[in-house]
C-alpha cells in the first residue's frame, strides 16, 4: 500500500473537460490540488464531435472565461474553423462555435495542467472513496494507493459503469479502448445515491484519403474569426472548411433493413438517449418521411486523416455502418477508421446534489459533469469550475458561490440540475433560459467577471480594464443622450429623416441606425473600441425589451432572496399535501423561488411555506 | 423558455406591498349590497380615478370616513352605480397596506363591473385568502392565528381548483388546451429556429407565423365574447326545466316565482306558444326557455313531452332536470337524462316529491348521472327550495357562494387571463411586423402562454422542447 505523504486540500477525479476546470480552479485559487485521470494520454480528450460551442454552449464558454475558466482560452489557441452562429438573429441569440483540433486541444490543455503551480497530475484508477463521519476524505486506487483531502470532485464522466455497445457486441469501457470504472460505480450506491443510467453516442470516423469530397458542399468559417476568450486578441492558426452532403434513400433501406442488429431497437440498450442527438438509425424510423438527412464532415485536426461524420452517430454493427456510408455521394469508397458506438454509462440524478454541486448524503464531495447527468464540453467545464469554486469557499468557510438563473446560463444549469433532476443527458439550450436577453455572450464580462475578480480567478490588471470598459460605456451613453441633433443639420445621411430635434441616442434607438450611421454628425465622439460601441448601441436597441425582462425579475426577486433554514422539517408543515412536503423534503430547496419551480409545487404551497415561516421566525 | 419560459418561474402572489388586489368581499347572491375591497400601493390612487364625489369638494379625502358618490365607467363615462367608498391608509388598515372599500348598492351586476374597473386599472384579483394573509405577513394578526390563516389558504385553493373545474368542463376548456396546443407549436417553431440553426428544419419565415396567428386571435377573441360574465347578466341564463310529464315541473316553476318574488317579464317578439319569462334566483337572472312546454303538459302526449325537452335542452346553458321521487326510474326518465348530459351544460338534477315513499333507487341514479348534485325537495310544499336556489347560485357562480373572501372569483379570473392572452398576442404580431429577431417573438410568445397557464396550467421548458424534438428530425 502507498500512501502519499503529501495531504491535498481538493482532489480532483477524473481529467476531462470538468475535471481540467476544476483542478485549475482549486490550484489557482491556491489550494493544494490532485488532478487523477485513468491515462494521462486522454487529458481533455474530446471523444466524440470535435467541437466546442454552439448555442447556449458558446454562452457557457464566454462564461467559463469570464470566470478564468480555461476552456475558451484552449479552444482559442486550437481551433480551426470558427463561426459565429445565428447572426441574422437579436444579440442574445447569437453564440460562437469552433473546430478543434483533437489532438491539439488536448495536448494545449495538457500543458497547462502541467504548468500549473499548486497541481499535481496524475495516472491512477479511482476505485474506492475514502469516508470518514460522513466527509469524503480522500480516494484508494487500482495501484494500492491512498491520496487524502479535505474535499473530493467527482468528475467520472461515461466511465461509471460504462458499457459499449456496438451491434449487437458490448464490452465494458469508459470510452472506446479505455478501462471503464466499475468498483467506484459499486460503491457509491453503498453510500447511499441512487443511479440512473443514461446512453449517447457517436459516429464513425472516415478516412480522408478515401472521400470524394467535391461531391460535397464545402463550408468555410469566418475570414477573421471572433475568439471565445475575453483574453484572445486574434486567432493565429490556419483555418480548414467542413463539408456537407446528405444521405438519401437508399441509405435509409439499408438501416431500416438492419434494425434488428441495432442494440437500441432490440431493447439491449436500457439507458436513455438525448432526443436532440438521436442516431441515425432513429432519424430513419422516427422520422421515416424525411428523405435525406445532413452529414457534415468535420476534420478532426489539422495533422489528421480522421474525418467526424457528424449527422450519422450510429450504433449498428461496423459492416452495416460501412455499407449504408457507401450509399452516399462521395462516401463510395469511404474507409472506416473508427466504428461508431453507442455507451451506457451510470449517473447519479442531481437532485441528490445542493445548488453548490455538493452532495447531499456526504459532505465535502462534489459532482461534476457527466456524472451528473448532463452532456457537452461545455456543460460538464461549467460544472467544473462552479464545484471547484464551491469548495474551495466551503474549506474557508466563505459564502457559496451560486449565480443565479438571471445572471448565467451556468445559474439556469445548475438551478435546473439540482431542482428538477433530467431524465435524458441535459444538454444546455438558449430557451431554457427565462432571462435569454440578459444573458448574453457578449456581456459575459460585464456580467461575471466581478465575481471572477473577487474569487482570485482574474488577475487584477484584466479587472481594472473591464471596469474602464464599464465606465466608458456609461459615459458614452450619457453623452448620446445629451448630444442633440437638429433636423436642419447639413451632414444628416440621406438614410436618416428627423422632423423634430433629437438626441444621437433617440437615433441609434431606430432599429437600422447604426453607430457607424452618425460618424459624421458626431463631431466628438470619443473613438471607443469596437466592444464597447457594441455594449452602447445593444444597451440603447433593445432598451425596452431588457427593462421588460428586468421588470419580471424585480417581481420574483422577494422570492429568490428569500431563503429557506437547511433543517426545516417539511413533515411537520400543515396545510402541505403530502406529495409536497415529500418533494420539498428531498430537495431542500435554498429559496422560496427555488422551492416554487420544483416540478408539482402549486403558488398556494409557496403561500403556506411564507406563513408557516413567518410563524415560526416570530415565535424565536 | 425563455420558457419557461416559458419555464416559467411561477409568480406567487401577495408579496407584500408589490401589487394592489382587489376582490368581492361578500356573499354573492344574498342581498342588494355587496363590497368591493382593494389593497396595496395603488388602492387609493384606482379609487380615486374611478370614484367621483356625490358632493364637489376639493379638499382630498380624509382617511378611514364614508364617502358617497359614483363610480363611472372612465371610458364611456357612464354610472356604474351609486356608492359608498371608505378610503384608509396604511398601516392602520387591515392588512397594514393603504385600503379601500366600495359598498355597491346595485346588485351583483354593478359590484362585478365595479371589480372589473379595478382590475382594469391594474389591481390583480386577490387570491383566496389573500387578504388574511396580507393581514397575517404584515404583522397584523396575531400569531395565534397563522394555523387559521394556513387553514384559509389551503382550503380556498381546494374550493377554488373545484369551481375551476367546474367552470371548465366540457367544450371550453378543450378549446382553451387547443389554442395553448397551438401556441405551443408555434412557440417551438420559434425556438427551433433560435436554438437549432445548423439544423435542416425547413422552417419558413417567421411571416408564417403571423398567418397562423390570426385565427388564433379570432378565437381568442371568440372566447372573450362568450366568456365575459357581462353577457350572462345581461342576456340571463338559458335554463330548462326538463322531465316526464307529471314529475312536477309547473308546480316547481311557480314556487320558483312565487319563492323568489321574481320580476316575471314576459320577453315579447317570442312566438306565442314559446314564451320566455325571466326569474331572478340570488341575483342570477335566469331566462326560462319553452315554459309552454312545462305549463301545458297535461295536454300533450308523452312523446311530444320528451322532444320538447330535447328541444329545450339544445338551446340550455343551465339544466333543472326534474325525476319524480315516489316512482322508479322509467324509460322516458333515461332518455331525458342521455338527453341533457351532452355538451357543456350546468345540470342540476332534481328529485321531486321527496314526501312520497320513495321509488328512485340513489345507485342507479349515480351510474347515469355520477357527477351532479342531486336536490330532493317537495315543489307542491315547498321544501327544499332553499338549497335548490343555493346550488343554482353555486353552479353559475362557479364556487360556493357562501364563501365570502374571493368568492365568485374565477370566473372573473379566466376573463382576465384571456385578456392578458390576447394582449400578450397583439404584442407578438406587433414584434412580427417590426421584423425583429425570434427571441423577442418568443419572448410575448411565452407571455401568451403564461396568461392562459393560469386557467390550464404552467407550460414548461419541458414541454417546448418536447414539442421541438416530436416536431423537427434534430441532431447534427
Amino acid at each position: 500500500m502507498y500512501i502519499c505523504d503529501r495531504e491535498y486540500d481538493i482532489i480532483v477525479v477524473g481529467a476531462g473537460h470538468a475535471g481540467c476546470e476544476a483542478a485549475l480552479a482549486c490550484a489557482r485559487m491556491g489550494c493544494a490540488t490532485l488532478l487523477l485521470t485513468i491515462n494521462l494520454d486522454s487529458v481533455a480528450l474530446m471523444p466524440c464531435n470535435p467541437a466546442i460551442g454552439g448555442l447556449g454552449k458558446g454562452h457557457l464558454v464566454r462564461e467559463i472565461d469570464a470566470l478564468g475558466g480555461e476552456m475558451g482560452k484552449n479552444i482559442d489557441k486550437t481551433g480551426i474553423q470558427f463561426r459565429m452562429l445565428n447572426t441574422r438573429k437579436g444579440p442574445a441569440v447569437q453564440a460562437l462555435r469552433a473546430q478543434a483540433d483533437k489532438q491539439q486541444y488536448r495536448l494545449s490543455m495538457k500543458a497547462v495542467l502541467e504548468s500549473q503551480e499548486g497541481l499535481d497530475l496524475k495516472q491512477e484508477l479511482v476505485e474506492e472513496l475514502l469516508i470518514e463521519k460522513g466527509k469524503a476524505v480522500g480516494v484508494a486506487t487500482q495501484n494500492r494507493a491512498k491520496y487524502r483531502a479535505k474535499a473530493v470532485i467527482l468528475c467520472t464522466g461515461t466511465f461509471l459503469n460504462g458499457l459499449i455497445h456496438i451491434g449487437l457486441t458490448s464490452y465494458p469501457a469508459g470510452r472506446a479502448g479505455e478501462f471503464s470504472s466499475v468498483r467506484l460505480a459499486q460503491q457509491l450506491p453503498d453510500l447511499g445515491f441512487l443511479t440512473g443510467r443514461l446512453k449517447t453516442g457517436t459516429p464513425p470516423r472516415l478516412d480522408a484519403k478515401s472521400i470524394d469530397l467535391s461531391s460535397f458542399s464545402a463550408q468555410s468559417g469566418e475570414d477573421i474569426p471572433t475568439p471565445f476568450s475575453f483574453t484572445t486578441e486574434k486567432i493565429k492558426q490556419p483555418q480548414i472548411n467542413c463539408y456537407l452532403g446528405y444521405t438519401n434513400p437508399k441509405t435509409h433501406q439499408i438501416i431500416r433493413d438492419n434494425l434488428d442488429k441495432s442494440p437500441m431497437y432490440c431493447g439491449l440498450i436500457k439507458g436513455i438517449g438525448p432526443r436532440y442527438c438521436p442516431s441515425i438509425e432513429d432519424k430513419v424510423v422516427r422520422f421515416a418521411g424525411k428523405e435525406r438527412h445532413q452529414i457534415f464532415l468535420e476534420p478532426e485536426g489539422l495533422n489528421s486523416q480522421e474525418i467526424y461524420a457528424n449527422g450519422v452517430s450510429t450504433s449498428l454493427p461496423l459492416e452495416v455502418q460501412v455499407s449504408f456510408l457507401r450509399t452516399i455521394e462521395g462516401l463510395e469508397q469511404v474507409q472506416v477508421m473508427r466504428p461508431g458506438y453507442a455507451i451506457e454509462y451510470d449517473f447519479i440524478p442531481p437532485t441528490q446534489l445542493k445548488p453548490t454541486l455538493e452532495t447531499k448524503p456526504l459532505k465535502n464531495l462534489y459532482h461534476a459533469g457527466q456524472i451528473n447527468g448532463t452532456s457537452g464540453y461545455e456543460e460538464a467545464a461549467a460544472q467544473g469550475l462552479w464545484a471547484a469554486i464551491n469548495a474551495v469557499c466551503k474549506l474557508r468557510k466563505r459564502t457559496a458561490f451560486i449565480l443565479k438563473r438571471s445572471e448565467a446560463y451556468m445559474g439556469v444549469m445548475i438551478d435546473d440540475l439540482v431542482t428538477k433532476g433530467t431524465l435524458e443527458p441535459y444538454r444546455m439550450f438558449t430557451s431554457r433560459a427565462e432571462y435569454r436577453l440578459l444573458l448574453r455572450q457578449d456581456n459575459a464580462d460585464l456580467r461575471l467577471m466581478g465575481y471572477g475578480y473577487r474569487l482570485g480567478l482574474i488577475p487584477a490588471p484584466q479587472y481594472q480594464q473591464l471596469q474602464q470598459k464599464r465606465k466608458s460605456i456609461k459615459g458614452e451613453l450619457l453623452r448620446l443622450k445629451k448630444s442633440m441633433v437638429s433636423p436642419h443639420e447639413k451632414e444628416l445621411p440621406a438614410e436618416i429623416v428627423i422632423k423634430a430635434s433629437c438626441s444621437l441616442a433617440q437615433l441609434l434607438k431606430r432599429p437600422h441606425v447604426n453607430y457607424a450611421h452618425l460618424e459624421a454628425l458626431d463631431k466628438k465622439s470619443p473613438g471607443l473600441s469596437a466592444d464597447v460601441i457594441e455594449q452602447v448601441e445593444l444597451e440603447l436597441k433593445y432598451e425596452g425589451y431588457i427593462a421588460r425582462q428586468l421588470a419580471q425579475l424585480e417581481k420574483l426577486k422577494q422570492l429568490e432572496d428569500y431563503t429557506l433554514p437547511a433543517k426545516l422539517d417539511y413533515q411537520r408543515i400543515p396545510g402541505l399535501s403530502t406529495e409536497v412536503r415529500q418533494v420539498f423534503g428531498r430537495i431542500k430547496p435554498v429559496s422560496l423561488g427555488q422551492a416554487s419551480r420544483i416540478p408539482g409545487v402549486t403558488p398556494a404551497a409557496i403561500s403556506i411555506l411564507m406563513v408557516y415561516l413567518k410563524r415560526k421566525r416570530s415565535s424565536q | 423558455m425563455a420558457l419557461n419560459s416559458i419555464q416559467q418561474a411561477q409568480v406567487v402572489p401577495g408579496s407584500p406591498t408589490q401589487d394592489t388586489i382587489a376582490a368581492i368581499s361578500t356573499p354573492l347572491g344574498a342581498g342588494a349590497i355587496g363590497i368591493v375591497r382593494l389593497s396595496g400601493p395603488q388602492a387609493l390612487p384606482i379609487c380615486q380615478y374611478l370614484f367621483v364625489p356625490a358632493k364637489n369638494n376639493d379638499e382630498p379625502p380624509a382617511s378611514h370616513t364614508l364617502r358617497h358618490g359614483y363610480i363611472i365607467d372612465p371610458q364611456s363615462k357612464a354610472r356604474v352605480d351609486e356608492v359608498l367608498i371608505t378610503q384608509m391608509r396604511a398601516p392602520h388598515t387591515f392588512t397594514k397596506e393603504d385600503m379601500a372599500e366600495i359598498n355597491c348598492h346595485g346588485g351583483i351586476i354593478p359590484l362585478k363591473e365595479t371589480l372589473a374597473l379595478c382590475l382594469a386599472q391594474g389591481a390583480r384579483l386577490a387570491e383566496p385568502g389573500e387578504f388574511t394573509k396580507r393581514a397575517y405577513l404584515n404583522g397584523r394578526i396575531d400569531l395565534v392565528q397563522a394555523e387559521a390563516v394556513i387553514d384559509i389558504i389551503s382550503a380556498k385553493t381546494q374550493a377554488a381548483l373545484q369551481a375551476a373545474v367546474n367552470q371548465l368542463e366540457g367544450g371550453l376548456s378543450e378549446k382553451i388546451k387547443t389554442l395553448k396546443q397551438q401556441l405551443l407549436d408555434i412557440l417551438a417553431l420559434v425556438e427551433a429556429d433560435i436554438d437549432f440553426p445548423e439544423e435542416d428544419l425547413e422552417i419558413d419565415s417567421l411571416k408564417q407565423i403571423a398567418t397562423a396567428l390570426i385565427p388564433l386571435n379570432q378565437e381568442l377573441d371568440h372566447l372573450i365574447a362568450t366568456f365575459s360574465e357581462g353577457r350572462m347578466f345581461r342576456e340571463g341564463v338559458a335554463t330548462a326545466i326538463v322531465g316526464r310529464p307529471n314529475v312536477g315541473k309547473s308546480t316547481l316553476l311557480n314556487q320558483l316565482l312565487q319563492q323568489e318574488r321574481a320580476i316575471v317579464t314576459p320577453i315579447p317578439g317570442t312566438t306565442r306558444d314559446t314564451i320566455e319569462e325571466s326569474i331572478n334566483i340570488g341575483g342570477f337572472p335566469l331566462r326560462l326557455i319553452d315554459t309552454a312546454g312545462i305549463t301545458h303538459t297535461q295536454d300533450v302526449v308523452e312523446k311530444h313531452g320528451i322532444k320538447r325537452s330535447r328541444q329545450a335542452l339544445k338551446q340550455a346553458e343551465l339544466v333543472l332536470l326534474v325525476l319524480d321521487g315516489s316512482q322508479p326510474l322509467t324509460d322516458d326518465d333515461r332518455k331525458i337524462i342521455q338527453a341533457a348530459t351532452g355538451d357543456n351544460k350546468k345540470i342540476i338534477l332534481i328529485i321531486n316529491k321527496m314526501d312520497l315513499k320513495q321509488g328512485v333507487d340513489p345507485a342507479q341514479l349515480q351510474s347515469l348521472l355520477p357527477t351532479d348534485e342531486v336536490i330532493y325537495l317537495s315543489a307542491k310544499q315547498g321544501q327544499g327550495l332553499d338549497k335548490l336556489t343555493k346550488a343554482i347560485v353555486k353552479r353559475l357562480s362557479g364556487s360556493d357562494a357562501s364563501d365570502s373572501e374571493g368568492a365568485i372569483i374565477t370566473n372573473a379570473r379566466h376573463h382576465q387571463a384571456l385578456i392578458k392572452t390576447q394582449r400578450a398576442l397583439k404584442q407578438v404580431m406587433a414584434t412580427l411586423e417590426q421584423g425583429l429577431s425570434p427571441e423577442f417573438v418568443a419572448l410575448d410568445l411565452n407571455e401568451a402562454l403564461n396568461a392562459l397557464g393560469e386557467i390550464v396550467g404552467q407550460t414548461t421548458c419541458a414541454d417546448v422542447l418536447e414539442r421541438i424534438f416530436s416536431q423537427f428530425c434534430i441532431g447534427k
